[in-house]
């Protein structure tokens, strides 16, 4: 019981972190700004997964989680990458 | 389950969520971007850490077992923040980003 | 020996298989042969990215340093929160932290630690490995910052690697 409220609390606050992170993505100003607002915003996607997998029970969302950090990773690393040198692959 | 145990994944959920709205919160409201990569690399990392670790006691306290690909989340979030960190730093050092006044020193050349 | 048997790198390898088995779903046949050809191919083609043997000297003292640095996590993401949330501005400063360590994987595990500790972030290593460029969310003065990380971090690290 006690369980159930503390998940809709959390779910509530990591929605309204990931509204914070969309309030920084658009305003910039700069181009790092956009892309760290992107990483925290693929991190709390991955915290709202995991909660979603506690409230219905189940275990099978983990996997698209993990595919998440590695992809989330990757992106971040080419995007900063591109802001540094230009080119993603040289 | 035990009331104890319910008490701690209930604790911990809020802690992950706490720290989740607090790096969100760090992101939006610090002045410049170096001091807003602070906040999301490391408090958000560990609100994830916390909902994380409260996933895992909840699953193996309905005697589901320990759960693997939780443990390899956080493990692969806690190896890959520093580096983001860093490669995001050297992009903003090479464009130039501007930094508040009051900051001390000075970033290097790209 | 294990050189020519396709690992040039015993550990790498051992870390591709036993994470292999950890992503498949138990561990059965296919799962073991396919982590043993990982275990080989990756180092392999990654070889040129691993320019020498890591120096680990005292790897047993390890776990512990990660403990530390576990608890200074959460120590310090309590701090940071607090600054976050006080209307307070911060007084963020940019750091060069002359580094005595040499060996090349023992500064990115520092520079590693620094990142992940709420408050400091490290943003560049000078090219010829002994400036650590380092900004701090919040400091009084640069020396602080630099015998905080020397005392902590620094001085377990050269116990490891030299």
């Amino acid at each position: 019981m006690i369980i159930t409220v503390a998940l809709y609390v959390t779910i509530a606050m990591v929605t309204l972190a990931a509204l914070l992170n969309v309030y920084r993505l658009i305003k910039g100003p700069d181009a790092p700004d956009r892309v760290l607002a992107l990483d925290t915003l693929y991190i709390n996607a991955i915290a709202l997964i995991v909660l979603l997998g506690i409230t219905l029970g189940t275990r099978m969302y983990l996997e698209s989680a993990l595919l998440i950090a590695v992809m989330g990773f990757v992106g971040t690393v080419a995007m900063a990458k591109y802001l540094k040198r230009g080119s993603v692959i040289e | 389950m035990n009331p104890f145990a319910e008490y701690l994944i209930a604790a911990l959920l809020l802690l992950g969520g706490a720290f989740s709205l607090i790096g969100a919160l760090g992101l939006a409201r610090l002045p410049d971007f170096f001091t807003r990569l602070h906040g999301p690399t490391k408090a958000t990392t560990l609100g994830v850490g916390a909902i994380v670790v409260s996933s895992v006691l909840y699953f193996s306290s309905l005697g589901e077992g320990i759960g693997i690909s939780e443990i390899l989340i956080t493990v692969f979030l806690f190896l890959t923040a520093p580096v983001s960190a860093n490669m995001l730093a050297k992009a903003a050092m090479h464009i130039g980003v501007k930094t508040t006044d009051d900051t001390r020193g000075n970033p290097w050349e790209q | 020996m294990l050189d020519r048997l396709g690992f040039p790198q015993p550990w790498l390898s051992a870390l591709l298989f036993v994470t292999w088995q950890f992503l498949s779903e138990g561990v059965s046949g296919a799962s073991i042969v396919m982590g043993l050809v990982l275990a080989m191919v990756i180092p392999q083609i990654t070889h040129g990215f691993w320019p020498e043997r890591p120096a680990f000297v005292k790897a047993w003292k390890m776990p512990a340093y990660l403990l530390i640095v576990l608890k200074d996590i959460v120590a310090a993401s309590f701090s940071v929160a607090r600054l976050i949330l006080s209307p307070r501005p911060p007084r963020p400063v940019f750091v060069c932290y002359p580094l005595q360590l040499e060996h090349p994987l023992a500064i990115s595990i520092l520079a590693s630690t620094i990142s992940l500790t709420p408050g400091t972030v490290s943003a560049d290593v000078s090219d010829d490995q002994t400036l650590l460029l380092i900004h701090a969310l919040d400091a009084e003065s640069d020396q602080e910052i630099i015998d905080a990380i020397h005392q902590r971090y620094e001085k377990r690290l050269m116990e490891m690697f030299q």
